[in-house]
Parts: C-alpha cells; structure tokens; sequence
C-alpha cells in the first residue's frame, strides 16, 4: 500500500549514525529497542514541521555577558550554517544548545559534581537561522566532567545541540566537540559513531574570522540535516 | 526499496540529549493549549495524552524528553494549530500533554491516515532519538491505516491509545523487551 505520493528523507549514510545498542555506553543497556524499527514511506506527518518563530520563542544567543552579569570562563563564539544534505541552507529553523559551565558544572539539580556553580551562567540559549542559515552564540568554553559510566570516565567538553528542520524526520539532538580534545577517542558517546569522518564533523574548527578581537575566540560547527529524497518509496505490503 | 546514490553532503550523527537536557525544558509547552500559547483561540475537542516510559527492567524512565508532533482537527498541519509540544517524563516516567484530537490526515492518493499523534523520544542512553506513532482506539480508520497496517498485527496494539476517562488518552511506551513498542524509521 502506498502510504505517500511524496518524497520523504535520505536515509543514513552507511557508519554515519551512532546504533541504539552500544555495549561501552551503559546506559543504552536498558534503553535500547531490541526489534529493528519499521521503516515507513514518509506522510505528512513527517514532512511537514512545527512554525517556530521568535515571536512565540524568544531568542537568546548572549550566554557569556550581559547588562550587568557576566559568567566566569573563557568567552567564545560558536557560529556555523545549518544545511541539508544537498547543501542548501534551512532558513528561520530554531537552533537550542545547553552546556555544562567553565568547571564543568550544569545548572541542573540532578548534576551531582562536585565543581562549582556560577550564578551568571545558565548555559542555555535558542536563535533562529537567519535567509543564510546562519546561527551565532557568544557563550563560554565549557568545562569537561566525570560521569559514572565506568572507572575514571570523563566526558569530552561539549555543547548539546538541538535542530529543527523543514520536516519532523529532519530532527536533530547532537554534541559539538572542541579540536584536540585528548578524552575524544576514549569517550563511548563520541567513538559510538562507526564512521571516522561522521565523528570528525561533530569536531568544531578553530575559526579566527569568527573570533572577536580583544573580546572572544571563534569556533565554526555546521550542522547537516536529512536532504530529501528523489522518489517516493512504498510500505511493505 | 532501493538505496538512492549518494552525493553532496553526509548528514550530522545524532547525540544522546543526555541527563540535563532540562535546560531546554519549559514545561508549558507540554499544553498546547495554554492560554499565552499559538493556540489559544483555535477550537476543537480537548484531550490530555499520557503514558509512561519503561525500560527493559519494566522500570519508570524519568529523564526523558518526549516531543509531540499532530495536525490540528481538521487534519491539516498548516492551519492556524502549532501542533509542537514537549514534555519531560516525571520520576514515575510518565508524560502527559494537553493537546487538541487531530483529524485524519491525507495520504497518498484520496486514502486518510487515522488521527494520530507523533512521538519523539530524547534521553540519557539514546544515541539517536525514538519516533513512534500515537494512534486513538475505537477509530474506524485504524483499520485501513497505511503505518498500522504495515505493522504486525500482533504488536499493533503497542501503538493505540486506549481511553481513561473523560478525554484522557493513555499510551505507555516500553523501549525494549516483552511488548516492546514498535519504533519508526521515517
């Protein structure tokens, strides 16, 4: 039965998405479907999205500073586009990151952490893409963190990103990592993405035309989401 | 099906939200209908959606974040009705929205898709986020459904809400193990 006379969504590239089931990561254990999902021809339920506007969600893109506040920690700007895999820019799709602080501490009650709070970072901010699909946020390098899943364990620093797109199967929640960070290749989360260079795009480019002088350094992270495909597919029968 | 030739651009590899996503919570947008909200003014039969998350231990999940996705009573998802919600599971792992009942959507030719809801699933220990379907009992579409229908018979049930109570819908979802909820790959 033909569910669709639509195209719907590419799916992954070969390596390129982290499985449900990843043994190092603990906590997948317990989470992970063990039947396979049940691919579907894409309706309209999944490719039509929700109209976010700044209207209805406020943006915020100044984490670091603001009238009189300011956070501890080194200041930073993460700019970068937001694409489909065909390369063409998703205008006015919101952009959501959350971070732990400049010690490695989340303003959250379950973080447990013994580092210490700043009181003027929250570490949460939203922007929508402008005609380019450009994001921007000045915000502060966060600090890396020990987790329990197992001995020694410390996450690599990271910024959590959460993306709309034009289409619900475009969806995307994903962490922006730093250059050179030497936890990477020992972090279950990161190494759980079998494709070497799909884990080399969650790496940020040291960016100096994005720096600020005197003020803050520049960090490039572009995020590509699902491009559509040519043809409509059909259900199993 | 056949895989399509690749080219351009690789999409960006999916990341757990993890155990602080709550930063990102604002737990109004879990009532579509609050009064400050995009719909407000628009009218329809009122319903709360709820349910609760379990893992393969049957045990409560309460960090996750699930995120709604609906057309409005008509059916059509570019009305007036913003049909986004998102709510973060309480420590029982339940998850409750308040939302209007969708109408049939269209699907391919002049077929309708039964009123459904989609559902999104980001936690601590998802690599890449869950969709599943929320489907309503008792509708004479379901049986026609293309998504229901390409399910097994026997794990249909995993995906229809049943009523509990004057307009209160409940649908628990189990990530893995006996009755384990059919997940989609959209």
């Amino acid at each position: 039965m033909t569910t669709s006379d639509q195209p719907g969504y590419r799916p992954a590239a070969p390596g390129s998405q982290p499985p449900l089931d990843a043994p190092a990561y603990g906590s997948t254990h317990k989470r992970h479907p063990k039947q396979p999902p049940l691919r579907i021809a894409a309706t309209l339920t999944e490719t039509s999205a929700p109209r976010m506007s700044a209207g209805l969600y406020p943006s915020h893109a100044e984490l670091a500073k603001g009238p009189g506040w300011e956070a501890q920690g080194e200041r930073i700007i993460v700019a970068g586009r937001v694409l489909d895999e065909d390369g063409r820019p998703l205008r006015g799709t919101m952009v959501e990151i959350w971070q732990a602080n400049a010690a490695g501490r989340y303003n959250h009650e379950r973080d447990r952490h013994d580092a210490p709070l700043d009181p003027n970072f929250k570490g949460e901010g939203r922007i929508f893409t402008d005609a380019e699909g450009w994001y921007r946020f000045t915000t502060i390098r966060p600090g890396a963190y020990p987790w329990r899943n197992h001995h020694n364990a410390w996450r690599p620093v990271h910024i959590h990103y959460s993306v709309f797109g034009a289409g619900f199967a475009q969806r995307l929640v994903t962490q922006m990592y730093f250059p050179g960070d030497p936890l990477l290749p020992i972090d279950p989360v990161f190494m759980a993405i079998p494709d070497a260079a799909a884990r080399d795009r969650l790496v940020a480019r040291f960016d100096l035309d994005i720096a600020e002088p005197e003020y803050a350094l520049g960090y490039r992270f572009d995020i590509v989401l699902r491009g559509r495909a040519a043809t409509p597919m059909e259900n199993p029968a | 099906m056949t895989d399509e030739p690749r080219f351009g651009l690789t999409a960006t590899a999916s990341q757990t939200a993890g155990p602080f996503w709550h930063l990102i919570d604002f737990p109004a947008w879990a009532d579509l209908l609050r009064a400050d909200g995009p719909n407000a003014e628009v009218a329809g039969e009122r319903i709360i959606l709820t349910g609760r998350i379990t893992d393969g231990d049957g045990a409560p999940c309460p960090d996750m974040m699930v995120e709604l996705w609906q057309a409005d009573p008509a059916g059509s998802y570019e009305g007036a009705f913003n049909g986004f919600g998102r709510c973060a599971t309480d420590d029982d792992g339940m998850f409750r929205f308040t939302t209007l009942k969708p109408g049939p959507v269209r699907a391919a030719g002049n077929a309708f898709q039964a009123p459904h809801v989609a559902l999104t699933l980001f936690a601590r220990g998802l690599l890449h986020h869950l969709v599943t379907r929320l489907y309503f009992a008792g509708e004479a579409l379901n049986e026609q459904d293309p998504v229901l229908s390409a399910v097994p018979p026997i794990r249909r049930a995993t995906l229809i809400a049943q009523p509990e109570g004057a307009g209160v819908w409940r649908l628990d979802i189990r990530l893995q193990g006996e009755r384990e909820t059919v997940f989609l790959e959209v």
